[in-house]
């Protein structure tokens, strides 16, 4: 599982880094960035699906690795 | 004294505004789905079983009033509005009686949130680095001092106001002190809120007199940075520049007045509706008071259930939208807490779970315009509370009819009543 922001979606609500904060971060600005090549370990799969549920842009996408 | 000639105070006397005025109306609502008004006391004291009735019957409201608007209480119909700034402008916010001229677009009286693209944007950015979770959480040791300060004030008493001798202060404190303002200035704070956001209905030259005090302050504040610049917001204004000049007066005084209005009574109202439903709802607090972890989560249901925030656009052009016929200036009341309670969007829409794990509420609104100091709102709330019911874990309402709630776009209490259980006695305090 491999975690993507839409930072044309993205307008820094921040609930991202504030629910999966070793998933996701904030640049300088407060938008949220994926922390590291956004690959998803197996004991975060859950906070990262907390972190999509709770987008309020919807601005963040979850895709299954190849 | 140090001289900037853009703050020049001739140019900040108050004159009659060019714009749209329309007749004031008060009085009953006849029926919420024709004549809808925001500021009767029906609406303040519980909008939201009257949401919800629009909800089953319209779902977009109209009314007469304030010459004419539109109410979608949809989540569907609120983020598409909030989402479309073609056809939706934020040249005014504050749904009222006056229409600001359109050339005032796309800048706005106070940018960025009265600013429409493009130059929303640039606004934007200056002061986004300024309010990142980062960047707020500085004000976070001062803020749980000074909540403790406030509680410690209360020794001696059984019944305390929550809104008034808690809520309201925090968020002042916190702002006067980001924008570099004399902290025993709070209680002008408070008038300045209300006379914008809840003198809508009141004569226009009592508005425009009322209005004059606050730039008066700001005027006054901007020359104290002048002579003595200070790392604060307000020095960070008057030097910013945008496209190579430093921003004209009137951004630097509508963004200070800006932060000041709209910082205050959201937060104060976010505050005051959490401690309203826990002072109801003993198993809430005993719950949040044994496991303190759980109230990140709580206060995002709080935010979701009493959403304080309403916005308001202006419709640009006439169009058919969604069923209904919208004509070139008029209002739309963008409730962000009609759309938080909307059943298509919310499981058990109209219960409050403070252990609900999915919340994609819009509290903050939804686009380019979300709050700008959400993640502010955010600290000063949970050390609000997290202080409040570390040393009041024990609380009620005093009298439920004592209750009072502000009138217009944020909703929140304003009177609250609250008695002190104290730990360990489990009786009433002796006064």
């Amino acid at each position: 599982m491999k975690l993507q922001i839409n930072s044309e979606l993205c307008q820094g609500h921040g609930r991202c880094y504030d629910l999966a904060p070793d998933l996701f971060g904030d640049d300088e600005e407060g938008y949220g960035q994926v922390l590291g090549d956004g690959v998803v370990p197996a004991d975060k799969e859950r906070e990262a699906q907390l972190a999509v549920a709770n987008c309020p842009e919807h601005a963040i996408e979850l895709l299954e690795e190849s | 004294m140090a001289i900037d000639d853009r703050f020049n105070r001739e140019l900040f006397e108050a004159e009659e505004e060019e714009g749209i005025r329309s007749e004031i109306i008060t009085g009953p609502v006849s029926d919420w789905a024709t004549d809808f008004s925001h500021l009767e006391p029906e609406w303040s004291a519980d909008p939201y079983p009257i949401q919800d009735d629009l909800r089953q019957r319209c779902p977009i409201a109209h009314t007469d009033r304030f010459g004419g608007g539109w109410l979608p209480v949809r989540y569907e119909d609120v983020a598409a509005i909030a989402y479309d700034t073609e056809r939706f402008s934020s040249r005014a916010i504050i749904m009222g009686n006056f229409r600001p001229p359109r050339d005032i677009a796309p800048i706005g009286g106070s940018p960025p949130i009265s600013s429409d693209p493009p130059f929303h944007h640039d606004a934007r950015k200056l002061l986004l680095s300024a309010f990142t979770k980062m960047s707020v959480s500085k004000q976070e040791p001062p803020t749980r001092a000074f909540c403790h300060s406030l509680i410690d004030a209360f020794e001696g008493r059984d019944v305390v106001d929550a809104a008034h001798d808690y809520a309201q202060h925090i968020p002042m404190r916190v702002i006067a002190d980001m924008l570099g303002f004399p902290p025993e200035d709070g209680p002008q704070f408070r008038q300045f809120v209300e006379n914008t956001l809840e003198g809508v209905n009141l004569q226009p030259e009592e508005r425009i007199e009322r209005m004059q005090g606050l730039f008066d302050y700001l005027l006054a504040q901007v020359y104290d940075h002048l002579d003595n610049p200070r790392e604060d917001l307000t020095t960070y204004l008057i030097n910013a520049e945008l496209y190579g000049h430093k921003l004209e007066a009137s951004h630097v005084t509508g963004a200070m007045a800006l932060l000041l209005i709209a910082g205050i009574d959201t937060t104060w109202s976010a505050i005051g509706s959490s401690l309203w439903h826990l002072a109801r709802n003993p198993a809430d607090r005993e719950r949040l008071v044994a496991d303190p972890s759980l109230l990140p989560t709580a206060i995002e249901e709080f935010l979701r259930a009493y959403a304080p925030v309403t916005m308001a656009r202006l419709v640009k052009e006439d169009m058919h939208w969604r069923g209904v016929d919208m004509k070139a200036d008029d209002w739309i009341l963008l409730s962000f807490p009609a759309a938080n309670r909307d059943p298509a969007q919310f499981d058990r829409a109209n219960e409050v779970v403070i252990d609900r794990e999915v919340n994609r509420h819009a509290a903050f609104g939804l686009g380019i315009h979300r709050c700008l100091g959400s993640h502010l709102a955010r600290m000063e709330l949970r050390v609000a509370l997290d202080v409040w019911l570390e040393r009041i874990p024990e609380f009620t309402l005093a009298d439920p009819a004592a209750v009072t709630w502000s009138a217009g776009q944020i909703r929140g209490p304003r009177a609250l009543p609250l008695k002190i259980v104290r730990p360990g006695t489990g009786t009433d305090a002796a006064a």
